[in-house]
């Protein structure tokens, strides 16, 4: 039995004040040295700027202290950071697009963006008390996942660009609502694979040392198979399709735990995308821009030719080690610049010094969610705060990958620096879920807040074991080493929070 | 679920592992091939980005950049293209650059240290850096003139003011549209650069100063000048002139042109060089030695690899150490003797100003963005080619031929025309290049000009010098002096 030692916590808001100030500077530094590198001057409405993003970030700080005190200090000046680098960056870009008349003014729509998605943020840590509410939702999320998912293919609404078809339209505001869908199914996916996880997990025949999973049991994974196939055929959509199938065997291997399902998923997408590659020329055409991107022939293929692709390799290239510096090189040579392409247009700029500082933000940033998931007690907060750090994880590693010619290219934004408003929205809310659920995690037992080591734990920290009906919030079991089969016992949570200070 | 989650999040940072080392790949790894592939232009559009400086001849850009929607940001646009394509050059993506656009390229893009402190006050004051316009000595009306006379025929026209070296006219046929290199489209030009390096002709390549011809009759001025150089010749000194004269140490034999003699024998030297007597010609230049005539040849510019007027020129050839017979043909412009149109004209030039040649340029002056003259070529003399007595001799010496000699063809009512024709042999076959090079006023010299007709043209292998180059010689003239 685990006893809690009666330490104070640290909650970290004094931490996370610092770090932001950290972070801030970076963003406002970066704005004023786009003005130095473009125009040779600071920008005149830097102190506005600078005041502006201020003023989110602290705001949201403030709403951490009153509602979510407990929360994780690294996650938000992570993102303050990577935001304020995706905004100088486009504000760059802007102005190389305003030099030669080309379409600009990204970088205003995506600082109101920002200030809605913060605001949305800090709605979300209000009315969102506790995680275990989503949980409610298991269903109805799944509902609006896959309305989300097929809303591009509603006629007048949907509209096909570049060959995909993943904007809607309404009244002129375009949106991508497979951002959207991905929060959604991340919770969907929690609350169901919690709930069956045991029956997921029910061992099934061995084949080649791999204990496979029943054959009636596969039913859930064909249907988000199919989803994800369909999003690929239906809407040509490579990028959401790999997006929301990783999230799913991510999140199936969480639950489970058997590489099984890790390896059967795999072969299942690999399987579906070679045949889509094979039945569709876009996809197809994909691959050959991937393993050879610097044929000639492919090169001045168009459409569909790896130009894009290339270029930006060029302007990473010619970045080499430390960049041309703020305003110095020419992302805009690279179509999508701004979004699609801003991690080459970083590259460049700042070079592979600024990309490796990039990379290692997102790396912490998604390191501390996965600390939140260990952290905190309950089932279905384990796999959303685990499922979601996964999700950004692997939206990096997409777009990063295929932006790097790791793995073949798809059309996905990269979080919080690309340009876009459903992806800023979806991701600093799934940052607000992740500070929610951190805060949970850190918060001390209430034994730290007074209980005597030799006290008997309350219910509530124990609420470890999701076998109960879904709609049961928040779930409990009285006590622990009743764990069904197949589930693993949690390590010791009180422990931990002991740890923690 | 601690352990999967655990085990999750080390496969999360192997793939930020993965990510940075494929950044490292691009960034460090593949840098120096990818910066190094042909279609990475980032050079050219770093180039492209900042507006590059026009070109402009009296006032009007021929070859400018305009603003366009493109990746590029400014495409470069040539007016009357063609006309001046030996000149301008290109500036394309794919095929890189020629000739002004070439030589020129440090000014036009800004990037001169002359443009240094034009430079340092962007950085100061924030401006976007621009190119440089870079002014030539080109007048519109004298290239216009060459360019109507040359009309479908191979060849070349070279106009120089003598006093100066600023290079008036020049063009080489057949031209090209530089429009169609520098287009953005790369396969459009990389198959229009394909076809007109194939072409007929080499257009890419100008004849008036990368190529070189035997100059035939008209290397007999350098002949002379070597001859009233050494002290013992005069205009009237006189010269045998046998219709055919046997070469020492072969069986060959020179005669003169149509094969019969030259009026009298023997003759003056004024009366050889007016009918361009061969004969007499080939026995002076034995007379006078190969070293002499190489000597002379260079004051006159040739073998020098050096000159640039920016453009690079091809050095004009006298062979080394010819035997008898090879000066004998060496000194009428034959055997390994070879000029460009640009050469050619510089011999006119130099005995049109007393002698001194001016080193020939084509830049006039380069003005910065906004307006200031940041450099201004001054005329330089090149070497002192004669001295002004040979000078006032051979300028009597030709003005004869265009008086009543081989080049009458450039008579110009009104204006005395100092010229010389020279119809050279290439090859039992083909028909001779025809060659006119001339100055007038000769009491005043304003302009220096050499024409070339490569294979004579369209009148074949009727042509000789005055027939078919000398009235081109003429237009351009009377373009320059109606001007």
């Amino acid at each position: 039995m685990a006893t809690v030692e009666p330490h104070r916590v640290r909650a970290g808001r004094g931490t996370e004040l610092l770090l932001l100030v950290l972070a801030l500077a970076i963003g406002v530094g970066a704005y004023a040295l786009v003005g130095l590198g473009t125009s040779d001057e600071v920008p005149p409405d830097v102190l506005g700027y600078g005041a502006g993003l201020a003023a989110l970030a602290v705001a949201l700080h403030l709403v951490l202290r009153w509602r979510a005190p407990y929360a994780d200090p690294v996650i938000l000046p992570a993102t303050v950071a990577l935001n304020g680098i995706g905004l100088a960056m486009i504000y760059r870009i802007d102005f190389a697009y305003e030099l030669r008349d080309k379409a600009n003014g990204f970088a205003g729509r995506q600082l109101m963006w920002t200030a809605i998605a913060v605001g949305l943020a800090a709605i979300v840590l209000v009315v969102l008390r506790d995680h275990r509410t989503l949980r409610r939702f298991t269903y109805t999320a799944m509902v609006v996942a896959l309305g989300l998912l097929a809303l591009p293919l509603m006629p007048v609404i949907g509209r096909s660009i570049n060959g995909a078809r993943i904007w809607v339209y309404f009244g002129g505001v375009g949106m991508q609502p497979a951002e959207f869908a991905k929060l959604a199914l991340a919770v969907f996916f929690a609350g169901y694979l919690v709930t069956h996880r045991d029956t997921l997990a029910l061992a099934g025949s061995k084949f080649l040392g791999l204990q496979l999973p029943r054959a009636r049991d596969l039913g859930p994974i064909l249907v988000v198979w199919a989803c994800s196939i369909a999003v690929l055929v239906l809407e040509k959509d490579l990028g959401t399709s790999l997006l929301i199938f990783g999230l799913f065997v991510a999140m199936l291997y969480l639950a489970t735990e058997r590489v099984s399902w890790v390896v059967i998923g795999l072969l299942m997408f690999v399987g579906g995308a070679m045949v889509a590659a094979t039945a569709f020329a876009h996809v197809g055409a994909r691959f050959d821009v991937w393993l050879h991107a610097l044929d000639p022939e492919i090169f001045d293929r168009a459409p569909g030719g790896s130009g894009q692709l290339v270029r930006g390799l060029f302007g990473m290239a010619s970045g080499g080690l430390f960049g041309t510096g703020w305003g110095d090189g020419r992302p805009d040579l690279v179509p999508y610049a701004e979004s699609d392409f801003i991690v080459a247009s970083l590259g460049e700029e700042l070079g592979l010094t600024g990309l490796l500082a990039i990379l290692m933000l997102y790396a912490v940033l998604t390191q501390r969610g996965m600390r939140a998931a260990i952290g905190v007690r309950d089932g279905f907060g384990k796999l959303l705060a685990g499922g979601l750090a996964f999700v950004v994880a692997w939206q990096c590693f997409v777009v990063v990958g295929g932006v790097t010619r790791l793995i073949p290219l798809t059309g996905l934004t990269t979080p919080f620096l690309a340009y876009g408003g459903s992806s800023l929205l979806a991701n600093w809310i799934i940052v607000a879920l992740l500070l929610r659920i951190s805060n949970d995690a850190r918060r001390p037992a209430p034994a730290a807040r007074g209980l005597r080591p030799d006290e008997p734990l309350p219910d509530d920290l124990l609420d470890d074991v999701p076998d109960e009906p879904d709609d049961a919030v928040p779930v409990r079991v009285s006590a622990r080493g009743e764990h069904p089969v197949g589930a693993e016992p949690d390590e010791h949570p009180t422990e931990r929070i002991g740890r923690l200070s | 679920m601690n352990t999967p989650l655990r085990r999750v999040a080390t496969v999360m940072l192997v793939m930020f592992l993965a990510l940075m080392g494929s950044a490292t790949w691009v960034q460090y790894v593949q840098a120096p091939d990818l910066n190094a592939d042909s279609r990475n232009v980032r050079t050219l559009y770093r180039e492209y980005g900042n507006a590059r400086g026009p070109i402009v001849v009296a006032g009007e850009a021929i070859a400018q950049s305009v603003k366009v929607d493109d990746p590029f940001g400014y495409q470069r646009q040539y007016t009357d293209g063609e006309l001046y394509s030996a000149v301008t050059g290109f500036y394309s993506i794919v095929n890189g650059s020629s000739q002004l656009e070439h030589a020129a390229n440090d000014q036009l893009t800004g990037r001169s240290d002359q443009l240094f402190f034009s430079r340092l006050r962007d950085i100061i004051t924030g401006r976007k850096p621009e190119g440089a316009a870079v002014e030539t000595t080109l007048l519109a009306a004298a290239q216009r003139a060459a360019r109507e006379g040359l009309g479908d025929q191979h060849g070349a026209v070279v106009a120089i003011e003598p006093s100066t070296g600023r290079i008036l006219a020049m063009v080489s046929t057949p031209g090209f549209d530089p429009n169609a290199l520098a287009t953005h489209d790369s396969a459009a030009a990389s198959a229009v650069y394909a076809e007109l390096a194939a072409a007929d002709g080499n257009p890419l390549r100008s004849n008036a100063t990368l190529e070189t011809y035997p100059p035939g009759s008209t290397f007999k001025l350098v002949t002379a000048a070597a001859a009233l150089e050494s002290g013992e010749y005069d205009a009237s000194t006189t010269l045998p002139a046998p219709v055919t004269l046997d070469l020492p140490q072969t069986t060959a034999t020179i005669g003169n042109f149509g094969g019969g003699g030259c009026g009298s024998n023997p003759i003056t030297l004024a009366d050889a060089l007016r009918v361009s007597c061969n004969t007499a010609f080939a026995q002076l230049g034995m007379d006078v030695g190969d070293d002499a005539l190489r000597e002379q040849a260079e004051r006159f510019g040739f073998d020098d690899a050096s000159l640039t007027i920016p453009m690079r020129v091809v050095a004009s050839r006298f062979p080394q150490d010819p035997n008898a017979p090879q000066t004998a043909q060496s000194a009428i412009g034959q055997f390994d003797v070879a000029a460009t149109p640009l050469q050619m004209a510089m011999v006119s030039a130099a005995i049109a100003n007393d002698g001194k040649l001016m080193r020939p340029y084509v830049v006039d002056r380069v003005r910065a963005a906004n307006l200031s003259v940041v450099s201004q070529t001054e005329p330089e003399q090149l070497s002192t080619a004669v001295s002004p007595g040979t000078a006032a001799q051979l300028t009597d010496m030709m003005v004869g031929v265009v008086e009543s000699g081989s080049g009458t063809a450039a008579k110009i009512s009104g204006v005395q025309v100092a010229g010389k024709t020279g119809t050279a042999q290439t090859s039992s076959e083909a028909a001779p290049h025809a060659w006119f090079t001339a100055f007038a006023p000769a009491d005043d010299p304003q302009v220096a000009v050499a024409v070339l007709v490569e294979h004579g043209g369209s009148a074949g292998s009727e042509a000789t010098g005055g027939r078919v180059a000398a009235p081109i010689a003429r237009a351009v003239i009377q373009a320059v002096l109606g001007s």
